[in-house]
């Protein structure tokens, strides 16, 4: 059974793991699009430079 | 080995494959703990906050853990000039820079209703805040460094300076009367939380750490690239000019 009532502890407890959770995804989100991004313009100069 | 391994192309072709499979399990393992972080019992003194010991203690684990990997990469690359080892450390110290402001925020929010304040400049609350200023000068050190080779030794000194605050960080709680209490996990006398406290903790845990190896994996396959980029547009303009 989960206890999701914080009582008068709300704030701390959902607000360390809000916190965290920001942390957490927004890194992962700029991480992986940082990768995308560079996988994509690699890609686009490769091409380029097979030109002839 | 590890020289086998310093081959970036050798590097990514044996991690690429595997990178989801532990992206999907640090998932999967996040899920169960926050599931157990809330189907543990409140402890009988600090009520429902010790849910957020599941998310503290963790964050300040992998604060230390990855400045670490940061640390030994730094020394392999300052050592034998493998530049995989400036990509790893580099990669690892955003990282490892949230992980440690989450332990600071984390423990803020945890100390404000069981100790009556937000903050105090006691031994291990301000040893981590130097070893969050330690990440946030490596990255800058990095960023205002135009020269690879060169950015890749200053910034690996001054992480191999910072590894000194490592111990600091683990024993001040010894060394000095501080607000924070002692460990009470690692010890040699064995862990003296209940097993209904232990288990989240040590799930969420393992959760983080997955999890930082999957995105580390990422982030050095995302650094390889910009420099393949980078050495592929000057290999193409040096063949403009030459025409």
């Amino acid at each position: 059974m989960l206890d999701l009532d914080m009582g008068k502890y709300v704030v701390y407890v959902w607000g360390a793991y809000g916190a965290t959770a920001l942390g957490v995804l927004g890194l992962t989100v700029a991480s992986v699009a940082a990768h995308r991004a560079q996988k994509r313009k690699l890609a686009a100069l490769q091409a380029e430079s097979r030109k002839p | 080995m590890i020289s086998w391994l310093a081959n970036p192309e050798r590097f990514s072709r044996l991690f690429t494959p595997i990178r989801p499979y532990i992206g999907a399990a640090a998932a999967l393992l996040c899920l169960w703990g926050l599931y157990l972080c809330f189907a543990s019992p409140e402890d009988y003194q600090q009520g429902d906050t010790v849910r957020i010991m599941y998310l503290h203690v963790p964050t300040a684990w992998m604060a230390m853990f990855v400045y670490l990997v940061m640390g030994i990469a730094s020394f392999f690359g300052l050592i034998w000039r493998h530049s995989l080892a400036d990509v790893a450390a580099k990669a690892a110290a955003p990282i490892g820079a949230v992980f440690t402001a989450l332990a600071l925020l984390t423990g803020s929010l945890w100390g404000r209703p069981m100790w009556g304040t937000w903050w105090e400049w006691d031994g291990r609350m301000t040893s981590v805040l130097v070893l969050f200023l330690f990440y946030i000068g490596y990255i800058a050190l990095h960023a205002a460094i135009e020269d690879e080779t060169r950015a890749a030794r200053s910034t690996a000194i001054l992480a191999l300076i910072g590894l000194v605050n490592l111990p600091v960080i683990k024993f001040s709680v010894e060394w000095w009367n501080t607000l924070h209490q002692g460990a009470s996990v690692i010890r040699p006398d064995g862990p003296t939380i209940a097993p209904d406290m232990l288990w989240p903790l040590l799930v969420m845990a393992l959760a983080f750490k997955l999890f930082f190896i999957w995105l580390w994996l990422v982030r050095i396959d995302t650094e390889l690239m910009a420099r393949r980029t980078r050495a592929l547009r000057a290999r193409l303009s040096f063949a403009e000019e030459g025409n």
